[in-house]
């Protein structure tokens, strides 16, 4: 495989060339990928957001957002900035320490998580070695802010939202974390981008999702578990609970809590198509393709052509997941909690399990297709 | 002094001051949801050592296992029976105290005198940064199988014993709470508790 792109020896090379050292370089660089990504998954919410008023309008037969933009495409700014603007209330009785560290504590993980998804060969913040282990370990993370949020608001609808929050997350962590395994197990790296590298070598036959179907729907419901989307939400389930966690929130605290959940979503579906789906590559092997016009793979043009495509790729499988996601939202109805924990743990589990030990039992079979 | 170093200096006294500042804390507070909280604190702190070890995959299963398993589990435990109590007046409470300290001062400064006359072998071996998962997994099925695999069998044994403790029958009768006759007041139509019957 090529190179492709690396903007990072370019812009140090640069650097360096206007006489700053290589460290100096290097810490200048730092920061550049970080905003990018902060900035692409902030972007990436508001889209999400409209999709979800838009798509959710679709099914209930209404038009939605309409006024702020065209087709209402301003609207979740116009939302943020209200949210942003609102009075920040603590309740009296509240721990105001805990209630204040709580949304951070959720939304920061899920912004570290970030660091490992590529968009490309070299469009990647960092390629660390333990890749997808960083992501299950950093999310393990976020239960622990949710809980802090539901105790400290003194609300009994907080606590429980935030007790089945947790206990909601740490069942489902296990089969997701299974299913993750047996792709590493795979593709024998933990790293995301070997994970793409190892599916794309004959376009979208080669993709994840045909070597492990029952992986991708264990994964995909563990990653909508996790996210609380709807057959899931149980934890801000708001016929029961007003809004489980987060009833006393109000104001940028309780956007951050907004941010974190469609965040998590974006990423999910982002690792859902690195996993499974092929990451950056395309559904035909760019290698055939330019052999096909005649130019090398090393040319420039390609290379631009086949980053930008890259980038183009990821974003438009995720997004498929996103539309995915948002449309069991609005048309299934909520699982009870009992019915959601024998799932995670009667189900799931075993299922995961029993795929994990297929997965090894194939690849010490067949070496050849299941990577050995 | 290059860029590199000093940000690992800077580094390791934050962690450092952190975890002992925070482990402090856990045991001197109060509250105990804080002393809870702040352990998960300590735990990140420790994972952030290992980082700057340069051993990655180390402080990522700290994180999965401690922050993400140990401290929600506590935490758990609190919160299902976090009681507002009067706890009753220990006696004596001031020399248990004096006396706990003492101990424990002792032990820190046994610690300290054996980490500064103990001649380290400084620079340690170079780190393997990036191929440690690898290794780590040579290890644990060639020299560490036994204690791998004892360790497996520990945590089975733990986990079967958990299903046989959740698994008690408790029998509720539906009809006694359903009472579709209506036979009892209001005030008697009270489940059974879990503990009660489980019990007997």
């Amino acid at each position: 495989m090529n190179s492709g792109i690396d903007l990072e020896m370019s812009f140090t090379q640069g650097v360096q060339n206007l006489g700053l050292s290589h460290e100096l370089a290097h810490l200048l660089w730092i920061p550049l990928p970080m905003l990018l990504v902060l900035v692409s998954a902030v972007i990436g919410v508001l889209v999400t957001v409209w999709l979800e008023r838009k798509i959710s309008a679709a099914a209930q037969q209404r038009i939605g957002p309409e006024y702020a933009g065209a087709l209402g495409i301003l609207q979740p700014m116009a939302d943020g900035l209200k949210l942003l603007v609102k009075e920040d209330i603590i309740p009296a009785r509240a721990d105001s320490a805990l209630f204040t560290v709580g949304p951070i504590l959720v939304l920061v993980p899920v912004i570290l998580s970030w660091l490992i998804v590529p968009f490309g060969q070299n469009l990647l913040i960092s390629n660390v070695g333990i890749g997808i282990f960083l992501w299950i370990a950093l999310s393990s993370i976020q239960p622990i802010g949710l809980l802090m949020s539901g105790y400290s608001s003194n609300n009994k609808y907080s606590l429980l939202g935030g007790l089945r929050a947790a206990a909601q997350s740490i069942s489902y962590e296990i089969p997701l974390a299974l299913a993750v395994l047996a792709i590493v197990m795979m593709s024998n790296s933990l790293s995301t981008v070997d994970i793409v590298e190892q599916q794309n070598t004959a376009g979208f036959l080669s993709w994840n999702i045909w070597r492990q179907p029952v992986g991708f729907i264990i994964f995909w419901i563990c990653a909508l578990a996790e996210c609380e989307r709807l057959p899931f939400d149980l934890p801000e389930a708001e016929e029961e609970l007003v809004a489980g966690y987060q009833t006393e929130y109000a104001g940028m605290k309780f956007a951050l809590f907004y941010l974190a959940g469609y965040i998590n979503l974006v990423l999910s579906a982002l690792l859902v198509s690195v996993l499974y789906l092929g990451g950056w590559g395309f559904p035909i092997s760019i290698d055939w393709f330019s052999s096909l016009i005649g130019l090398s793979i090393d040319n420039p043009l390609v290379q631009i052509f086949a980053a930008s495509l890259g980038i183009v790729m990821t974003i438009l499988k995720a997004y498929l997941l996103v539309f995915l996601a948002i449309l069991l939202r609005w048309t299934t109805p909520r699982v009870r909690i009992d019915q959601l924990l024998d799932l995670g743990w009667k189900f799931l589990l075993p299922i995961s399990l029993v795929n994990l030990l297929v997965t090894a039992s194939l690849k010490l079979a067949f070496p050849m297709t299941f990577g050995g | 002094m290059n860029i590199a170093y000093s940000t690992e200096l800077i580094c390791f006294l934050v962690l450092s001051a952190v975890i002992v500042s925070g482990s402090l804390a856990v045991v001197l507070l109060e509250n105990i949801v804080y002393s809870a909280f702040l352990l998960g604190g300590v735990f990140l702190a420790v994972a952030g050592l290992y980082l700057l070890l340069n051993a990655s995959f180390v402080a990522a299963a700290q994180i999965l296992v401690y922050v993400g398993a140990v401290n929600v589990l506590i935490l758990f435990a609190i919160m299902l029976v976090n009681k507002k109590e009067k706890l009753k007046p220990i006696e004596g409470l001031k020399t248990r105290k004096i006396i706990s300290s003492g101990v424990c001062g002792g032990l820190l400064i046994l610690l300290l005198r054996v980490s500064i006359s103990t001649k380290w072998n400084l620079p340690g071996p170079p780190s393997i940064g990036e191929e440690a998962t690898e290794r780590i997994g040579e290890h644990l099925f060639t020299d560490y199988l036994l204690p791998f695999e004892l360790a497996s069998i520990l945590l089975l044994m733990a986990m079967i014993g958990a299903i046989v403790l959740a698994r008690r029958d408790i029998s509720i009768q539906t009809d006694y709470i359903n009472d579709f006759r209506n036979t009892k007041s209001l005030s008697d139509k009270k489940t059974p508790l879990l503990s009660e019957n489980s019990l007997k």
